[in-house]
């Protein structure tokens, strides 16, 4: 295992992970996960990863969400080697990552507009106003601006998704991490939601992981990683 | 002045957090306030109690004060030999002196004639006894035998002895028996100790009170001549008088008196322990507001963090719900405070106030409690994983 580095590695890929391997649990109880994968995502690219439930999916996005701890084999996310990484430095590169849940998980108190401002607001070198502003950008961008003012109890699925994406992209991440963002939606929002980060993320030329099951999509990604037992098997697979 | 703090500012979480659930802040504000106005009422019990135990020791005309070593307080007066207070005479700074008896009478009310103790004061009326200017003039109608000067601030069970005077009726009654007519009024106010006061001449005292010695007296009152030093005095006269007497400046008689409520009796730990009660309580209240707020912010807090915000920025958010907390219990537990005060002190007349002291205690009581509790909630927010909300 690497030793501890948290200096920047210089890359052109967005994420490049080489045998990475992860386990749950300990002694007999101890499972692996992740078994030696290896891929890469470059700056710009809408990437799918599929898979049947249990296969690793999840553990895969939380790893390179730096919400993890990694254990074994290299894991560069934005330049950042993660194995061996300090819980600060994980911290701090999780402001470059926008991340957007199955679940939206937005904050009940707060309106549409001040959710996507809570991601603008890791932008330090702006005044609160400008801040704001780029929340009602994020929120024009995504077709909700007369719905700035809504709490997230008064929007639709559709809508909370929405608020969910300008608030991941209000931070200007370079890297875009979505949990099957259009699980809850029907077919026509769920094209339309990620035809929309498909646009926003090659304007603001970020790369999209997005973990999916949802057949509806998939000629829409720029690649598509098939992953089974905690291993990709089409890591190189040119879909477009 | 710098006011970037303003123009970088951050959107108040803390405050959405607890404003946007009106049902369960009002809960917290009123969990919060129950338990200052419980810290209020039972500190304003404690210091009032201190407080009137001493208000006519506050009102005494005197630079020293003689008491016997065996008194233990104005409840429990010994008494000693009157000649003590005249062998003070002998020392150049002593000006002059007052001897003062003090005992427990009955009382009768002339309105329904149910009797009731009431603290007797027998002075010479010629003598000095109360620092106040209208007093001297009241104390020449206690030189006829059987005239009494009643306390208007005593608790109303004795009767409306203050309406009955001020109409010009005669008021009569009996004290120990015998039969008194009130010719003034005063203005003492009653303590835990006494319900009321009462004040008249020695004569009128001995008649009421025949058990009493002669030569007996409970309260020796000495004036000093002017620039002389009290502390010195007292020294020089406690080892030079026999040890059937002890002098005090007033000063010390006054915190002699406290000594007696705060160590030899359980009342002031009672109030304490009251108050402490209330903070317990309150702590109780804001540590389950809070920590059920982070536990069900807590896929929101994982959220934030999933996002990039800092622990330490949450920590900070429920730091400032606990701040604000303080602050919205402590408004209606002070107003609340000083309106059941004002009833306490006119059903009771108790003198209790709502003083700079017990303001700022309160609050930083009540702000400790709430800092406190939300620091224990803080400990749930550890929970929140970031990694499990996907």
């Amino acid at each position: 295992m690497p030793k501890a580095i948290n200096k920047k590695i210089k890359n052109s890929k967005t994420v490049s992970i080489n045998n990475l391997s992860h386990f749950y649990g300990i002694n007999e109880n101890k499972k692996q996960v992740l078994n030696n994968v290896n891929f890469f995502i470059e700056k710009g690219e809408l990437v799918l990863l599929k898979g049947p439930s249990g296969c690793g999916k999840t553990t895969l996005l939380t790893l390179i969400g730096a919400l993890r701890t990694c254990q074994s084999g290299d894991l560069t996310v934005l330049n950042n080697q993660l194995n061996g990484a300090s819980r600060k430095t994980r911290q701090k590169l999780r402001r470059n990552i926008g991340m957007i849940f199955q679940g939206h998980n937005l904050l009940r108190c707060l309106t549409a507009e001040q959710n996507v401002q809570m991601g603008a607001d890791l932008i330090t070198n702006l005044t609160y106003l400008q801040r704001r502003e780029v929340a009602r950008k994020w929120l024009s961008a995504v077709g909700l601006e007369d719905h700035h003012k809504k709490l997230p109890n008064g929007l639709s699925g559709g809508q909370k998704q929405r608020v969910a994406i300008a608030r991941a992209l209000s931070a200007n991440p370079k890297l875009l991490l979505a949990d099957e963002p259009t699980s809850a939606l029907d077919s026509v929002t769920g094209r339309e939601i990620v035809s929309l980060l498909r646009k926003l993320a090659k304007e603001q030329n970020c790369s999209v992981l997005m973990v999916t099951h949802d057949p509806r999509i998939s000629d829409m990604a720029d690649r598509i990683l098939n992953m089974e037992d905690g291993k990709i098997f089409n890591a190189l697979s040119e879909l477009r | 002045m710098n006011f970037s703090f303003i123009k970088f500012r951050k959107i108040p979480l803390a405050w959405l957090l607890l404003t946007r659930q009106p049902l369960r802040l009002i809960v917290a504000i009123a969990g919060i306030s129950f338990a200052g106005i419980l810290m209020f009422m039972q500190l304003g019990f404690r210091d009032g109690l201190f407080d009137t135990s001493v208000t006519i020791h506050k009102l005494l005309d005197a630079d020293l004060v003689l008491i016997s070593p065996r008194s233990k307080s104005s409840i429990s007066m010994s008494g000693f030999p009157k000649r003590r207070l005249i062998q003070t005479l002998a020392l150049e700074d002593v000006e002059k002196t007052a001897p003062v008896n003090l005992t427990y009478l009955l009382w009768r009310n002339p309105e329904n004639l149910k009797t009731r103790s009431i603290l007797t004061l027998g002075f010479n009326p010629s003598d000095s006894l109360l620092l106040d200017d209208g007093f001297s003039r009241k104390a020449d109608k206690l030189k006829n035998p059987g005239r009494v000067l009643f306390d208007k601030l005593s608790r109303p069970e004795f009767g409306p002895i203050e309406d009955w005077f001020l109409s010009d009726k005669k008021v009569e009654t009996e004290v120990a028996g015998k039969r008194v007519l009130v010719e003034g009024l005063v203005e003492l106010g009653p303590s835990f100790g006494a319900d009321g006061n009462l004040i008249t001449s020695r004569e009128t005292y001995l008649r009421l009170f025949p058990a009493n010695p002669k030569g007996s007296i409970e309260i020796g009152l000495v004036k000093l001549r002017s620039g002389s030093n009290p502390i010195m005095v007292t020294e020089i006269l406690n080892k030079s008088l026999p040890n059937d007497v002890r002098v005090l400046t007033k000063d010390q008689f006054i915190e002699f008196e406290k000594d007696y409520w705060k160590n030899s009796t359980a009342i002031g730990f009672i109030f304490s322990l009251g108050a402490l009660m209330g903070f317990v309580v309150g702590c109780v209240v804001v540590y389950q507001i809070l920590y059920s707020d982070v536990t069900d912010h807590l896929p929101e807090y994982a959220t934030l963090l999933a996002m990039g915000y800092r622990l330490k920025s949450l920590f900070f958010v429920v730091a400032r719900e606990g701040f604000l907390l303080a602050l919205f219990g402590y408004l209606p537990a002070y107003f609340s405070g000083q309106i059941l005060y004002s009833i306490v002190r006119n059903s009771t007349k108790l003198p209790i106030v709502m003083d700079a002291n017990k303001t700022v205690l309160i609050f930083i009581l009540i702000l400790v409690m709430c800092m406190g509790s939300a620091g224990i909630a803080m400990r749930k927010l550890v929970d929140a994983d970031p990694a499990e909300i996907f």
